[in-house]
């Protein structure tokens, strides 16, 4: 288990998830749901669900938290991550009906496979800490086009369309700012 | 080159939002399960939504959310044995069966050019987006055409060659309206792709000129 003596809450959260796939300790996942569902909603809500939508699947993606801690793995992703995960897949199977819903690969628990992690002794935890660093630092151009896209659901070529840009343009603010994430996880190995 | 090759950032950022329309997501997911590489960037930004998710403002929740929450914990999961054993298919990525079947006689093809046919995957809206599969028979090319949106072309089986790469299994070749490419199948093997497109194509070639209004209206 990573332990992260800079960030006790997402220590907290990591122990809180293991209590809940060992124990089912229903006061630790009253916690995680207490820091969770309420930024799952506004997630939700941002991305243009109404207030009962948002509730309502706010708490599938609970219960499915609740469910699935057994697959969680503190190596691959922080719970923030995982829940992140869930929350997108739950919604895009909220879209598209049940189609997708039953394909067990959208699994977060199951996707990425470890092995296509070459740096997974790094501590998920350490790295997203300097990841939110290395977010506030990325020229605001860049931050710009992963705001819209994580928050507003726009795929690149709406960001194109709506901010009236070249394809080009948001295509390479795109890659410079995923090439720089990818640098910095590289030179962390 | 080592294949499968991972696909450009921009669409792994529209997946990993969940920004990506319904058949550019449906082309990914089946990506992704052949690509350890996009597997790793996706799980890379994950992350970044991770953080943003801690980041958001929490909004207020219905006053009996934690309630209803605890006392939906003890209600047993559906269990996944009761469902219908899933159909697989050894060609097709397992996120495309409940697009396409697990059975590609039975699917509705359409001789589109002698030794090219294809078979539209109905998808949810936008209306202008089309998913299909396509078989090229071996040694036989796509008339050579452009874009007026994105084209995306998964391949399945076999491989193709246009000019700009060469593509195997895995392998996804992107075009927008800024390339004209001809893709041709390898002879060894017919073609099995999965193609999304954002808007109609348009062809290039002296006939195919003459074909492109009959084209459009089923773009």
């Amino acid at each position: 288990m990573p332990s992260d003596p800079d960030n006790p809450t997402l220590e907290i959260h990591v122990r809180d998830l293991a209590a809940v796939a060992r124990f089912q300790d229903r006061a630790a996942f009253a916690r995680l749901f207490g820091h969770f569902a309420p930024r799952v909603k506004a997630y939700l809500l941002r991305l243009g669900a109404d207030k009962g939508q948002a509730e309502d699947l706010a708490q599938e993606v609970m219960l499915a938290v609740w469910r699935k801690a057994p697959a969680y793995d503190a190596k691959l992703a922080s719970p923030a991550t995982w829940i992140f995960a869930i929350a997108r897949n739950r919604r895009i199977d909220s879209l598209r009906r049940d189609r997708r819903a039953q394909i067990d690969a959208q699994d977060p628990g199951l996707l990425p496979e470890p092995e296509a992690l070459p740096d997974r002794t790094l501590d998920a935890g350490r790295w997203e800490r300097r990841l939110a660093a290395a977010l506030d630092e990325l020229p605001a151009e860049q931050a710009q086009m992963l705001r819209l896209a994580y928050y507003e659901d726009r795929s690149h070529g709406d960001i194109a369309q709506s901010l009236r840009l070249p394809l080009g343009t948001v295509k390479s603010r795109l890659r410079l700012a995923v090439a720089r994430l990818r640098t910095m996880f590289e030179n962390d190995r | 080159m080592t294949h499968p090759r991972e696909i450009a950032d921009e669409w792994l950022v529209d997946y990993a939002a969940g920004a990506a329309p319904e058949a550019v997501g449906v082309l990914l997911d089946a990506h992704l399960s052949l690509c350890p590489q996009a597997r790793a960037t996706v799980a890379r930004l994950d992350a970044v939504g991770g953080v943003l998710l801690d980041r958001m403002e929490p909004a207020a929740l219905a006053p009996d959310a934690l309630d209803r929450m605890m006392a939906r914990l003890d209600r047993p999961a559906p269990p996944a044995a009761a469902q219908a054993p899933r159909a697989t298919h050894p060609l097709l990525p397992d996120a495309l069966i409940p697009y396409a079947g697990a059975d590609l006689e039975a699917l509705a093809w359409r001789k589109v050019v002698k030794g090219v046919e294809e078979a539209v995957l109905p998808t949810g809206l936008p209306a202008a987006h089309k998913m299909s599969l396509l078989r090229i028979a071996g040694g036989r090319a796509i008339p050579a055409h452009t874009h007026y949106g994105d084209e995306l072309l998964l391949v399945l089986q076999g491989g193709f060659e246009d000019g700009h790469g060469h593509y195997l299994r895995g392998d996804v070749c992107a075009s927008d309206e800024t390339v004209t490419h001809q893709p041709t199948a390898d002879r060894a093997i017919d073609c099995l792709c999965l193609a999304v497109t954002t808007g109609p194509v348009k062809l290039t070639g002296g006939w195919g000129r003459l074909l492109n209004p009959l084209l459009r209206l089923r773009g």
